[in-house]
């Protein structure tokens, strides 16, 4: 190949668009390449085979379907095909079945028989033209001019500001979607209601969780952990009977405990909790201070309590400090005692609000 | 509710066909033999303690060979210079932790480290039996559990559903923190992990509840009440029979083999059908006759 | 350009029958009635460039009439209610627990409505297919710069429906109310709390009170199946007319213009392709759905606020942001008895807000960065743009650093490491290794650059080797075909390195003014540009070429005696070529 000859890219017959700069095309654009037939445009053999093909690949959609209406009524929940639930995955391959065959053959159709010579079409500029854009920019300023917003400031400015004042409505009425923090403090809905708040109080019984039975300090070991909850949520709804409903939800996401045993001499006590723990039975808040997952991947040898969420670990040995991961609080801790039956109780509440943490909590 | 009945219809079926009154005569006649020769050949039960003493002797030999660099020639223990126990005291962890730890491989283990990975055991059952029974006779602590601990074979039909119910409320509270919604294991913080428990025996779940090895906690009796224990393990043997309804479950490991699948095998397929579907097909020099 | 060879779409010749057809007959009706026709006549044959990578879009797009689809098949059973009911279905190990109805509802469609659990795992997949195929359609429209001008706003509304399409996923999985979406809500609550002095009341008026109370299943289902699919639609349609109205980019290439779109006519051919990939996403759809588990709500069981299980992950779109709030160190502030959370404030507020103002905005800095104000509707390769490229790649290797933060647990589990080790290391390799990824791209793509040009002006390795008379071996090239040349070339010049009438540049594009910004606008101009390899002059090509042809003459004496079988060298047509007998 000789030098190539060096076009401006302008000799093709195409609109010159002024607005567009020069390219410097190196060779000249040898235009649209030559067609080439594909054996299906001249081998009438070719032709016929992808028929079938085609039409092989409609009738296999077409029993697909009809298997999966038979399936439909002759499959039982309960049957399975090595193991797997037969109904989702016989209907299932059958519904793919049907889809993909539909699917592949009208591609087939499209990429063997239908015409595939390439075509072109013109582009034209995303702007419209210069006529239109000057008539609807007129069209515009005499609109505006007539209605003489330019020319009245106070009609404009008072229209503007009754408006703006219209989109607090917008806002103001949503205020009715529940109530706040302190509304629920102040006129709780149920037992220890808001944030600061827990249904623990003085002499409630530290209950196992799920079968609601109360703890005695002999029934653990060292290295038990006892994934656990305050007694009301088993007694603490009407006359006596178990919470239910959203009492119940509330109560649990800030009531859940773990309560563990660990050998006392491992344990360091904060200041002013050194009378919060039975024999090396500590119980803290099950609910993660980073953003409230329920906590309780437990070690007995580091005792060290890990989040499945996002890995937050605190040592429960030493007042729950956090040792690894986003959390920045410890886990609040709930003091216990023993009650006159010889059953695990809380001193008190929690001295502070379980969960994470949010702007008013100090 | 169709299939209630159905799935309920079809659980009776299979305990009363045709064989199972057979079977239960035979069961029947067994179980009789059985107390019969229990309560009637006491000599047996004097072979017992001779082997029981012999069985002891065995266990001190092998434990001598295989556990006593770690815990100690009378199994109190050793210490590093650290101060840290190199192997914990085995007075008081009683038969059930040895089976536990020697009958899923762990021990002897390999290295010492917090986390004990399961491996092909070392000793086999008769020897396994043996160590149970020295540390056992070191001083007294949980045995292993029999088959009546942990089965629900005996329970009528409804006490087995509200074995099994309980059972997965009681796993989803306590243990699939770690072993994840069906038992597929999980991490820990510093390279441990709770195992899966997909293969592990009955027998090896309940006492490792017991027992508490390693890095797990207790789940001793007073926590978790030995029914409660048995309904755990029914609810994991249920889960291994559930068929999975929704076809192959990718690990039982959540969202990430999920997104996973998603990306490779849906947007992977996907993006092969639209080369597909963009690419040219073959082209022939070949002019058309008509054309 | 030789137009003897293009068809022109605006004739119908080829296309009408002699005697009416019931086609014709159809459209006759309608049009009498609808008045159509002007409006159809250009777009009945409106051309569509041929590509696989133009195809990624449509996926999204098919995968959401399979979301309407499925969707709807869902909600005839699904009650979204937190009522309290005691579940008495077929699924025995739930029997008797106390559930919420949505709960129920859900375990109803997967066990008692025959396909409804096919139908929920369909609409699971697609709902990942949905954004998955989005993110790769975007890649592919900012790769080849096809954001720029005139379609910036076409990305824009691009991007706003991948936030939506998240936000749509998120209310979407957390439908059922099973243990584990209950733990992502529950997060939500605590990320929604971490907003500073707002975060209670916003909690409080989303959950209709304290966590978890029984509104906030409902208010969700009424965002995912109304609210957001709406804006969804709306938004699809724009995005659908405006790419109607630009006509869509295509590659370089012969006879392909700035000024023409070269491809097939939406009818027959672009209907049936579209059409029937319609069908496939659904079909494989089904095929995932059929074959592979997802969300086995089962056997998570009912939300409990006390539950949690491991591998508590949010489904992958969402698990970019939950990674870098796994890595994020504990910070709070306390002041005047306030308490500033940046361990959750900043990985899950600030940073996504972050990044996807600076995904909708990466047009409008191409244009300020390069003062480029054409219109763009020929491609760019990705090696041909190394700062745009790279850039991207590096936004890819954050998202995917923070993508393996949020998994982790799994990791640690499947490659026998710590997570702790894991979490160390990515807190600084989600700040360095992007860095190294742009730099790597970068060059990677300046050395393509460098290796098109080589191909250009020594023409193309042919894989023969020729031994001289003196016993030399080498390898022969050959020019490339003038097509292949046309196509290397057809790419402009950067604009900062060659001058043009004053005050601008070869492109037409001026120089950065005088504005308060235009220092650093220039800058940042030479930064893009920096080390960019461009193609050759026409001297450079001329010097080549003479190069080329020399060569030719010193193995002339070679000609005809060539080793057989060059013209298999993929640059030829080779049907009916058969090796040469001798």
């Amino acid at each position: 190949m000789s030098t190539p000859p060096v076009t401006d890219g302008h000799s093709h017959d195409e609109p010159v668009d002024e607005h567009l700069p020069a390219r410097d095309d190196l060779y000249a654009n040898p235009g649209l390449e030559e067609h080439h037939w594909r054996p299906t445009d001249v081998d009438p053999k070719a032709e016929k085979r992808a028929e079938r093909q085609v039409a092989a690949l409609f009738t296999l959609s077409a029993v697909c379907t009809i298997l999966l209406l038979v399936s439909y009524f002759t499959i039982d929940a309960d049957d399975t095909v090595g193991g797997l639930g037969a109904q989702n995955l016989v209907f299932g391959l059958c519904l793919a079945g049907a889809l993909l065959g539909i699917g592949i053959g009208i591609i087939q159709w499209a990429r063997k028989l239908m015409a595939d010579v390439e075509i072109m079409e013109y582009r034209h500029p995303a702007a419209s033209s210069e006529e239109d854009r000057a008539a609807t920019i007129q069209a515009l300023s005499d609109g505006l001019e007539e209605s003489g917003i330019g020319r009245r400031p106070l009609v404009r400015n008072s229209l503007l500001g009754a408006l703006g004042l219209l989109g607090l409505p917008a806002v103001v009425f949503l205020r009715d979607l529940g109530p706040t923090n302190a509304q629920v403090v102040a006129n709780p809905p149920f037992p220890g209601s808001g944030l600061e708040h827990t249904v623990w109080t003085k002499g409630m019984r530290v209950v196992r969780d799920v079968v609601g039975s109360p703890i005695r300090p002999s029934d653990l070991e060292i290295g038990d952990l006892v994934n656990a909850e305050p007694e009301a949520l088993f007694n603490g709804g009407e006359d006596g009977e178990p919470m239910e409903g959203v009492a119940l939800q509330v109560a649990k996401s800030k009531g859940a405990v773990v309560v563990v045993r660990i050998e006392p001499d491992e344990i360091t006590a904060p200041p002013g909790r050194e009378n919060w723990s039975v024999d090396g039975i500590l119980c803290y808040s099950k609910i993660c201070t980073h953003v409230g997952c329920p906590i309780s991947l437990y070690e007995r040898t580091t005792h060290h309590l890990l989040c499945p969420c996002h890995q937050s670990t605190f040592d429960l040995a030493d007042g729950a400090r956090v040792v690894f991961g986003p959390a920045a609080r410890p886990l609040p801790q709930l003091a216990l005692a023993v009650d006159s039956e010889g059953y695990l109780v809380a001193q008190a509440d929690f001295d502070e609000p379980v969960g994470p943490s949010y702007w008013e909590r100090g | 509710m169709r299939l209630l009945n159905r799935s309920a219809g079809r659980l009776s079926r299979h305990r009363r066909g045709p064989l199972a009154g057979v079977l239960v005569i035979i069961a029947g006649l067994l179980l009789t033999g059985g107390i019969f020769t229990a309560v009637v050949n006491t000599t047996a039960q004097a072979d017992e303690t001779v082997s029981n003493t012999e069985q002891i002797a065995q266990g001190r030999d092998l434990f001598l060979v295989s556990c006593s660099f770690c815990h100690g020639q009378n199994g109190e223990g050793i210490r590093d210079e650290d101060g840290d126990f190199l192997g914990p005291p085995l007075i008081g962890v009683g038969a059930a932790a040895v089976d536990f730890q020697v009958g899923t491989g762990r021990m002897p283990m390999v290295q010492p480290g917090a986390q004990v990975p399961s491996k092909p055991e070392t000793f086999d059952d008769e020897e396994t039996a043996a160590l149970a029974a020295y540390v056992a006779s070191l001083g007294p602590g949980p045995a292993i559990p029999t088959e009546d601990d942990y089965s629900i074979e005996g329970l009528s039909d409804e006490e087995r559903e509200a074995a099994i119910t309980r059972g997965g409320q009681i796993f989803l509270t306590n243990c699939t923190a770690c072993h994840n919604f069906e038992g597929s294991g999980g991490a820990m913080p510093h390279g441990g992990y709770a195992p899966n428990l997909g293969e592990t025996s009955a027998r090896h779940i309940y006492e490792a509840m017991l027992t508490g090895p390693q890095n797990m906690p207790n789940f001793a009796n007073g926590n978790l009440s030995p029914d409660e224990k048995r309904d755990v393990i029914a609810y994991l043997y249920s889960l291994r029979e559930m068929p999975d309804y929704g076809g192959f479950g990718l690990g039982g490991l959540g969202p990430v083999p999920e997104g996973m699948a998603a990306w490779l095998l849906g947007i992977g397929l996907l993006v092969g059908f639209a080369i597909w579907i963009a690419a040219h097909t073959t082209r022939t020099t070949k002019k058309k006759v008509d054309a | 350009m030789d137009t003897s060879k293009v068809a022109n779409s605006n004739t119908t010749t080829a296309a009408t029958t002699q005697k009416p057809s019931k086609a014709a007959a159809v459209a006759t009706w309608a049009d009498e009635r609808l008045g159509l026709a002007t409006m159809a006549k250009k777009n009945l044959r409106k051309v569509f460039p041929d590509h696989w990578s133009f195809m990624l879009g449509e996926i999204a797009l098919w995968s959401f009439v399979v979301l309407l689809l499925t969707g709807v098949f869902l909600t005839l059973w699904f009650t979204p209610s937190m009522g309290e009911v005691q579940y008495n279905g077929t699924y025995e190990q739930l029997r008797g627990i106390h559930m919420s109805e949505a709960f129920a509802s859900t375990l109803r469609i997967s066990f008692d409505v025959r396909g409804g659990l096919l139908m929920r795992q369909m609409h699971h997949w697609s709902a990942m297919l949905f954004i998955a195929s989005m993110m790769i359609h975007l890649l592919r429209v900012f790769f080849t710069g096809a954001y720029r001008k005139p379609r910036e706003l076409n990305w824009v509304i691009g991007s706003l429906l991948l936030l939506l399409g998240t936000l749509e996923g998120f209310t979407g999985y957390s439908l059922p109310d099973d243990l584990l979406s209950g733990t992502g809500v529950r997060a939500a609550d605590g990320f929604i709390k971490a907003s500073p002095v707002v975060g209670t009341y916003m909690s409080f008026f989303l959950f209709g009170g304290e966590f978890p109370g029984e509104s906030i299943i409902p208010r969700l289902y009424t965002i995912h199946v109304l609210l957001i699919p709406g804006l969804l639609l709306a938004l699809i349609a724009a995005h659908m007319l405006l790419l109607v109205y630009h006509k869509h980019t295509q590659w370089p290439g012969p006879g392909r213009t700035e000024k023409n779109v070269v491809g097939y006519p939406m009818l027959p051919v672009y209907a049936a392709k579209a059409g029937g990939f319609f069908f496939i996403v659904f079909g494989v759809t089904a095929l995932l759905g059929a074959l592979l588990t997802i969300n086995p709500v089962w056997k998570y069981g009912p939300y409990d606020p006390s539950k949690v299980t491991a591998g508590s992950q949010p489904d992958w779109y969402m698990g970019w942001p939950d990674g870098a709030l796994r890595i994020m160190p504990g910070i709070e502030t306390h002041l005047w008895g306030y308490t500033i959370s940046w361990n959750v404030m900043l990985p899950i507020l600030v940073l996504p807000l972050l990044m996807f103002t600076i995904l909708m905005l990466l047009p409008f800095l191409d244009a300020w960065i390069t003062g480029d104000k054409r219109e763009h509707h020929l491609l760019e390769r990705p090696r041909n743009a190394p700062t745009r490229t790279a850039l991207m790649v590096a936004l890819m290797t954050m998202y995917g650093l923070f993508w393996i933060a949020g998994g982790n647990d799994i990791i640690a589990i499947k490659l026998h490491s710590s997570i702790n080790q894991i979490t160390y290391f990515l807190r600084g390799a989600v700040f360095i290794g992007p860095v190294i990824a742009f730099l790597i791209t970068r060059r990677w793509c300046i050395s393509l650059q460098r290796k098109d040009n080589e191909t250009l002006l020594h023409g193309y390795e042919t894989g023969i080797i020729m031994r001289s008379p003196e016993g030399g071996y080498s390898e022969r090239h050959l020019p490339l075909p003038e097509s292949r040349a046309y196509t290397l070339t057809a790419r402009e010049r950067d604009p900062a390195l060659n001058g043009g009438p004053e005050g601008t540049d070869a492109n037409g594009i001026p120089a950065p003014g005088e504005g308060r910004l235009a220092g650093l606008q220039r800058r940042v101009r030479t930064l893009w540009y920096a080390d960019n390899v461009q193609k050759p002059t026409p001297e450079e090509l001329a010097e080549g070429h003479h190069h080329a042809d020399h060569e030719h003459e010193l193995q002339e004496g070679q000609e005809g005696h060539a080793a057989d079988g060059h013209q298999f060298d993929g640059h030829h047509l080779v049907e009916d070529e058969n090796l040469r007998s001798h």
